[in-house]
């Protein structure tokens, strides 16, 4: 249901490259937010069920608005920006662009009970949005997360993709 | 659903009224693409919750006014934590202005 970006193995060298300025992106959609809170609550059987797929189709997940290698918003770059520095495997990514299915829009909201794009799972748990990135990027937490959970690509693959800059 | 006018000080208000909190401050970090504003939250009500859980209670808190605007970022800090940090920066705390250009959301509306 969901087109889903696999990161290229450029992954970690573009994510760390610095970032281009941002052309377009917003957090929210206002003329959506306009509908009735019924409305806003209400989502498919369908819907939860794909979301429920892409959460569990890779270790890491990212909701995001655009791709990994043209990220559409400030704060889904710098996600991206973040989960390359730490190293993460590209193997055991995923990024789904939001702006591509409005379903997956409102819906990753309400799946999540979070307002905001992007966000971030590991292993199907919500960890947050780009605030908590940034914040567990700099006090260490996330590097011990994504250790943990096994995610991050391997020295030797870290040593080839530096080879190749 | 009557939208009333969001502001810098009108959030701040709420924040202080509904956490509780003891500093607030709010930036407006407008770009080309409608209302966005970073802060930074200092409240006790924060104590013994992890970063996910402060978020959650001020999106909980500003679920309406979140709902009206574009963007929207927040720093979360007890008392004690928000006192070291301006200890340690020498006065340097205020809200998160990571994925802004320059402070500012730069993007278009669509």
């Amino acid at each position: 249901m969901f087109s889903r970006s696999i990161l290229s193995k450029q992954f970690a060298r573009q994510a760390a490259a610095a970032a281009t300025p941002a052309k377009a992106g917003i957090m929210f959609r206002p003329a959506v937010f306009a509908l009735s809170q019924q409305q806003r609550r209400l989502l498919s059987d369908q819907t939860r069920q794909a979301i429920t797929k892409a959460v569990a189709s890779a270790p890491v997940v990212l909701f995001m608005k655009g791709t990994p290698e043209t990220p559409q918003c400030g704060f889904s770059r710098a996600s991206i920006q973040i989960l390359g520095l730490q190293g993460v495997d590209p193997a055991k990514f995923a990024a789904f662009n939001v702006l591509e299915d409005q379903d997956l829009r409102q819906g990753i909201k309400e799946f999540s009970d979070w307002p905001t794009i992007p966000q971030l799972y590991v292993d199907k748990e919500f960890i947050g949005g780009c605030d908590i990135i940034v914040s567990m990027h700099q006090n260490g937490e996330l590097a011990k997360l994504l250790d943990e959970k096994k995610v991050l690509a391997t020295e030797t693959d870290a040593a080839a993709g530096e080879k190749k800059e | 659903m009557a939208e009333t006018a969001i502001t810098e000080s009108s959030l701040k208000d709420a924040l202080t009224e509904r956490l509780k909190a003891t500093y607030v401050e709010v930036a407006d970090m407008s770009g080309g693409c409608g209302q966005s504003f970073t802060s930074l939250i200092v409240s006790a009500e924060f104590a013994g919750k992890n970063s996910l859980k402060r978020h959650r209670l001020v999106n909980s808190a500003l679920k309406d006014e979140i709902a009206q605007i574009h963007a929207w970022s927040a720093k979360c800090q007890t008392p004690d934590e928000y006192e070291k940090e301006m200890a340690t920066t020498g006065g340097n705390d205020g809200p998160p202005l990571d994925g802004t250009d320059e402070g500012k959301v730069d993007g278009v509306d669509q």
